[in-house]
């Protein structure tokens, strides 16, 4: 994990009407594992700093990682890596950091994603990882949005339905000839839509704390072992 | 290490001599767990400090709510860096729990209902310095919170506050707890910020 390492922002693409994926290029990184994550240091020219945690869309071992941030209104750190960092710029990060909400190209069983809004910045690095590896562990993805252009890696998530099964539910605002209203995530909605527990998936869930909470407990009501469902709350209330 | 990063200035900061490094004040309460939260019924809920010698002493939750009970006011302190000061909380204090407990082992792993460990030298734990807590803000513990029981050592980062406590159990040894397996310092402590090895 070591200390402090310096990042020089390579590309930014606009991913959501709030939120935008950065590219940075992190000399001795030395690749992390699919589901980590970094914390990133700002320094005001004051000396002040503020550092904040962000889940690591990539996974392929190179010195590049991918975030994608949505920016929070009223946040401190959020807004100025949305607005206004920029290629060329420097950030320091250090990590990649946790080793449990990770999953590992090695592993077979089945894996049951669930992602709400941005939580899918580390479900996208373990599609991406289980693509990269040709693995042929069964991939199930329930992803909530508000509308469909509030959906991250886009492109990347449609060109890749091959590999892996995709549900998206909107919560807001459907695609043009939806067959399905706007409405959340319901426990009947997961029953339907997700690996039964009589298949002993591994599943990760990640977004508002709220929506964690939500299905985290209609998985364990629906018969999944807790101890097979892994959980990661993005701050907030 | 590099200067300063172009364009930012931070916001209107709330500053604080109660702040550890690293650290910024937030005013509501995040949630942070690895798995789902367990729901543990009153009638079934059991806490017990076990010894090296096997001994078991145990605790349901009206014999908790028969001990002493503290009203707690403290700062809390998480790793992923937002602290929360003069939280009020009420639970019962580890000295009363210990207080029958004979033990030569100087370590405990904390063991909670859902299977999370967590591991606290005993010297952590005692002279006023951790309770069992199940009211905060004048309201039972939510489930997401820990309720209806946690452990609460405000004097380390709150990962070593375990939700959901079922027991505590002496060790020989300084073993590592589960988000100690997983990359986080082995103590904790927010002042000196040791978060990760
Ligand atoms: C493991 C992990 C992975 C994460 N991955 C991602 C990711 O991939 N993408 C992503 O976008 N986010 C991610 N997050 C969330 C991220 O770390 C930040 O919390 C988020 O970007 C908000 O930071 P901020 O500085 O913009 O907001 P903050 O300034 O931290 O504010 C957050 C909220 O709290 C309120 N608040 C905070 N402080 C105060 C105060 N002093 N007074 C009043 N109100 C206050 C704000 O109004 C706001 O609503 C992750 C978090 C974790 C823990």
């Amino acid at each position: 994990m070591g200390r402090w390492k310096s990042g020089r922002v390579v590309s930014t693409r606009e991913e959501t009407p709030s939120g935008r994926s950065i590219v940075l290029d992190v000399p001795g990184w030395g690749g992390n594992i699919a589901g980590q994550h970094v914390d990133v240091r700002l320094t005001a020219e004051d000396g002040y700093t503020a550092t904040r945690s962000y889940s690591i869309a990539s996974a392929d071992g190179s010195d590049r990682i991918e975030l994608a941030v949505d920016r929070l209104p009223d946040g401190e750190v959020s807004p100025f890596l949305v607005d206004v960092l920029a290629v060329g710029d420097e950030l320091e990060v250090r990590g990649p950091l946790g080793g449990w909400f990770v999953w590992k190209p090695e592993q077979t069983e089945p894996v049951q994603l669930i992602a709400g809004g941005s939580g899918i910045v580390p479900i996208v690095a373990m599609i991406r990882a289980h693509a990269a590896a040709g693995s042929r562990a069964r991939f199930e993805l329930l992803y909530s949005v508000r509308t469909p252009s509030d959906v991250f890696f886009a492109s990347e998530l449609e060109g890749l339905t091959t590999t892996y099964g995709r549900t998206t539910v909107y919560t807001r605002e459907v695609p043009t000839g939806w067959p399905v209203l706007p409405g959340r995530v319901t426990r009947e909605v997961l029953a339907e839509h997700t690996i039964p527990a009589s298949e002993r998936p591994s599943v990760f869930v990640c977004g508002p704390t709220g929506f964690v909470e939500a299905i985290a407990d209609w998985l364990v009501e629906l018969g999944h072992d807790p101890a097979r469902v892994k959980t990661e709350r993005f701050g907030g209330t | 290490m590099a200067g300063f990063t172009r364009g930012f200035s931070g916001r209107q900061r709330e500053e604080s001599p109660e702040l550890p490094p690293g650290q910024f004040l937030t005013h509501d309460f995040p949630v942070l767990s690895a798995g789902p939260t367990p729901r543990v019924d009153l009638d079934e809920w059991e806490f017990s400090i076990n010894t090296e010698t096997g001994e078991k002493h145990s605790w349901d939750w009206a014999a908790l709510q028969a001990l002493a009970i503290d009203d707690v006011s403290t700062d809390i302190h998480c790793v992923t860096r937002w602290s929360k000061l003069g939280t009020s909380w009420r639970g019962v204090s580890l000295d009363t729990l210990f207080a029958e407990v004979e033990t030569s082992y100087d370590y405990t792993m904390a063991h909670s209902y859902g299977g999370y460990t967590t591991n606290v030298p005993l010297d952590d734990l005692l002279d006023g310095k951790a309770w069992i807590a199940f009211e905060f803000d004048g309201e039972p513990l939510d489930p997401e919170h820990g309720g209806p029981a946690r452990l609460l050592i405000p004097h380390l980062y709150f990962w070593k506050s375990a939700k959901w406590i079922r027991s505590i159990e002496m060790t020989a040894d300084d073993d590592p707890g589960f988000w100690e397996q997983n990359g986080y310092h082995i103590y904790g402590d927010p002042w000196q910020e040791q978060r990760y090895w």
